[in-house]
């Protein structure tokens, strides 16, 4: 796919991938996300706004300069911002290639780090000579003043202009928590919201610190998504319930929200409210209790985002997917393009239907161009499907 | 009425008004970051009331907005309040708006009008995501008599105070639905250090205490908000 490298959160080219539940592939104008959804559903998307989390300045030992990459904390308390996990990158900044990065000079505990109005130490490093547990000096007020003065986004060479913190903010952005942007969310606007009011389907938020997505090393690049603390308020917990109960869609908007809510459900899929930190990792052989569809980027295979994708739908129509983001011209990354993946259809719901089903008569995917195309490869992929001993009952 | 455990922004929090808000609300049991341009004032002011977030930074300036409103709603993790008290007079001694700077009247305009606007959009997200959780959330801007009447040398002051007043009215019109209520009020004529630069002869005795004003201000905040918001607090333990 193409990289979208222009910092611009709501293009009205942006287009929408739509895969429906059995499998059907539609090509929508962005711009109209609310017309694949219905009364009833229950949109879930991340708030939280994105930390300045790239800091740079001198490793002291060796007077090295080094870019500083937070990327994980215990917890969402305002006052827990002295101790963070971060990535830690030699000379240089985002107009590099991550993977073409120097390296850091090597790193200790107990080496001093000056970052900016912020100095601190490295604690601890995770199994990994550049990813370091450290501690910022000073108070909270101090820290907090110190990324909001020094900070800057966490960008990559795609995007060639400098971000600012307005760049990274989704609409809806609230409690400061996410180390990369939730960037799913930039798919909103305020006037999204009304429309979904209008229409019967309710929007909520959840708050979690959505973790970084590169690091430009593969053995740390394996590890991710890092642990990350989220909140469920009382309100989209109760809001969750509810649409369960009537039957109604849960739609997360992006990854974090699926790894937020997953990872809230006990084994009775009831998702409490509260503070939790999500460490599980989402993927082929996982078993969505909460979510029924995802509105996400595009993302490219081999990527945990990409991996997670894979708890919605088969590999073979994911594969299906792709080819129609290539083939229609897609744009990748943050500031790119989106898909809407439905949970697969179970064994009996599919088998209810038969095989007469037809993405032609689908609401989602019905009058869209390049239909005739999709319908036929779906009706092919539903029979593979129903003979597929791998599928979920 | 108390504001226990609310989590309440003043712009302008190092003197008159802004200044007696803060220590109105930090009385009422509100959680309370104030935002004011000079380090040292925001220094004093914070050692002054334990408790109180400090935050330095202009709002006239697109470039502080952003790192202002990361603060105020990471430190308070969240807010159901923003007061956008920090004013602009335009020129000093006022001038007929014949002989008012354009550079001027772009200040007020920045101070008084875009760097409320800039602001409350920057917090919006934090603002919303606290009605949806029960608590409310209230955008106060402050207003004045001057918005309203067509006072002679008040022109950069007025024009701008009267288009954040109308702005006001429309954020309230369109924000209802998502439980964001937007209030524009008129503190009155105060002995405030604004009001002496404006009108460096008036007698102190004839105005209004900011104290007085505060009071009013915080009934308004609290009268705005779900009777049972303030109790809410603990929204983020564990069921």
């Amino acid at each position: 796919m193409i990289a979208a490298s222009l910092p611009v959160q709501r293009s009205p080219f942006s287009r929408l991938l739509v895969v429906d539940a059995h499998g059907c592939i539609a090509h929508r104008a962005r711009t109209h996300v609310v017309d694949v959804l219905r009364a009833g559903d229950l949109v879930v998307a991340n708030d939280a706004a994105t930390l300045p989390a790239s800091l740079h300045g001198i490793h002291r030992p060796s007077g090295a300069e080094i870019e500083v990459r937070l990327a994980g904390r215990a917890s969402l308390a305002p006052d827990d911002v002295h101790r963070f996990t971060a990535v830690v990158f030699g000379a240089g900044d985002f107009r590099a290639r991550t993977e073409d990065r120097p390296l850091p000079p090597p790193l200790a505990p107990g080496d001093r780090l000056a970052l900016g109005p912020l100095p601190a130490t490295i604690e601890a490093l995770v199994d990994h000579p550049r990813l370091v547990s450290l501690r910022f000096d000073g108070t909270a007020a101090e820290i907090w003043d110190g990324l909001a003065r020094h900070g800057r986004p966490i960008q990559y060479s795609h995007v060639p202009t400098a971000l600012a913190l307005w760049d990274v903010w989704t609409p809806i952005a609230g409690v400061p928590a996410a180390f990369e942007a939730p960037s799913a969310g930039f798919v909103l606007n305020w006037e999204m919201v009304r429309a979904m009011h209008a229409r019967g389907i309710a929007f909520v938020t959840l708050t979690h610190a959505a973790g970084i997505s590169s690091t430009g090393d593969t053995d740390l690049d394996r590890r991710l998504p890092f642990d990350e603390p989220y909140r469920i308020p009382k309100a989209t917990a109760a809001a969750i319930r509810r649409t369960k109960t009537a039957r109604g869609r849960i739609v997360a908007v992006g990854t974090t929200v699926v790894r937020a809510l997953e990872d809230a459900a006990g084994d009775d899929g009831i998702v409490r409210a509260g503070d939790g930190v999500a460490t599980q990792r989402i993927g082929p052989a996982s078993r969505l209790r909460v979510v029924d569809a995802i509105l996400s980027g595009t993302h490219e295979p081999g990527s945990s985002h990409y991996e997670l994708l894979r708890a919605f739908m088969h590999d073979a129509t994911l594969r299906r997917a792709g080819v129609e983001l290539e083939a229609y011209g897609y744009r990748t990354h943050e500031f790119g393009d989106s898909v809407f993946i439905e949970k697969r259809a179970q064994r009996h719901v599919v088998a209810t239907r038969s095989q007469a089903y037809s993405c032609r008569n689908h609401p989602a995917t019905a009058t869209q161009a390049g239909l005739r195309k999709s319908g036929d490869l779906c009706a092919r992929e539903l029979w593979s499907s129903l003979r597929s001993p791998a599928l979920p009952s | 009425m108390e504001l226990h455990g609310l989590r309440i922004a003043v712009t302008g929090g190092t003197s008159g008004l802004g200044l007696a808000l803060v220590r109105e609300l930090l009385g009422r049991g509100a959680h309370v970051a104030f935002v004011a341009r000079t380090h040292d004032d925001v220094e004093r002011v914070a050692r002054e009331h334990p408790g109180a977030h400090g935050i330095v930074g202009d709002v006239s300036k697109k470039d502080d907005i952003y790192p202002i409103a990361l603060q105020i709603a990471g430190r308070l993790g969240g807010l159901d309040v923003l007061v956008n008290n920090a004013s602009s007079l335009g020129p000093t001694p006022l001038a007929l708006l014949a002989d008012t700077d354009c550079e001027d009247l772009e200040v007020a305009l920045a101070t008084n009008l875009l760097g409320p606007f800039r602001l409350t959009k920057a917090l919006l997200g934090a603002l919303a995501a606290s009605a949806r959780e029960g608590r409310g959330a209230v955008v106060l801007n402050v207003s004045s008599d001057a918005a309203i009447n067509p006072y002679p040398t008040w022109g950069a002051y007025g024009a701008s105070k009267a288009a954040l007043h109308h702005m006001t009215r429309i954020w309230n019109e369109e924000l209802g639905t998502e439980g964001i209520r937007f209030l524009s009020l008129d503190p009155g004529d105060m002995d405030t250090p604004l009001h002496a630069v404006a009108v460096p002869d008036a007698d102190p005795a004839t105005l209004k205490l900011p104290a007085a004003s505060a009071r009013e201000f915080a009934d308004a905040i609290a009268a705005a908000l779900p009777a049972h918001a303030a109790l809410s607090e603990h929204q983020g333990a564990r069921t």
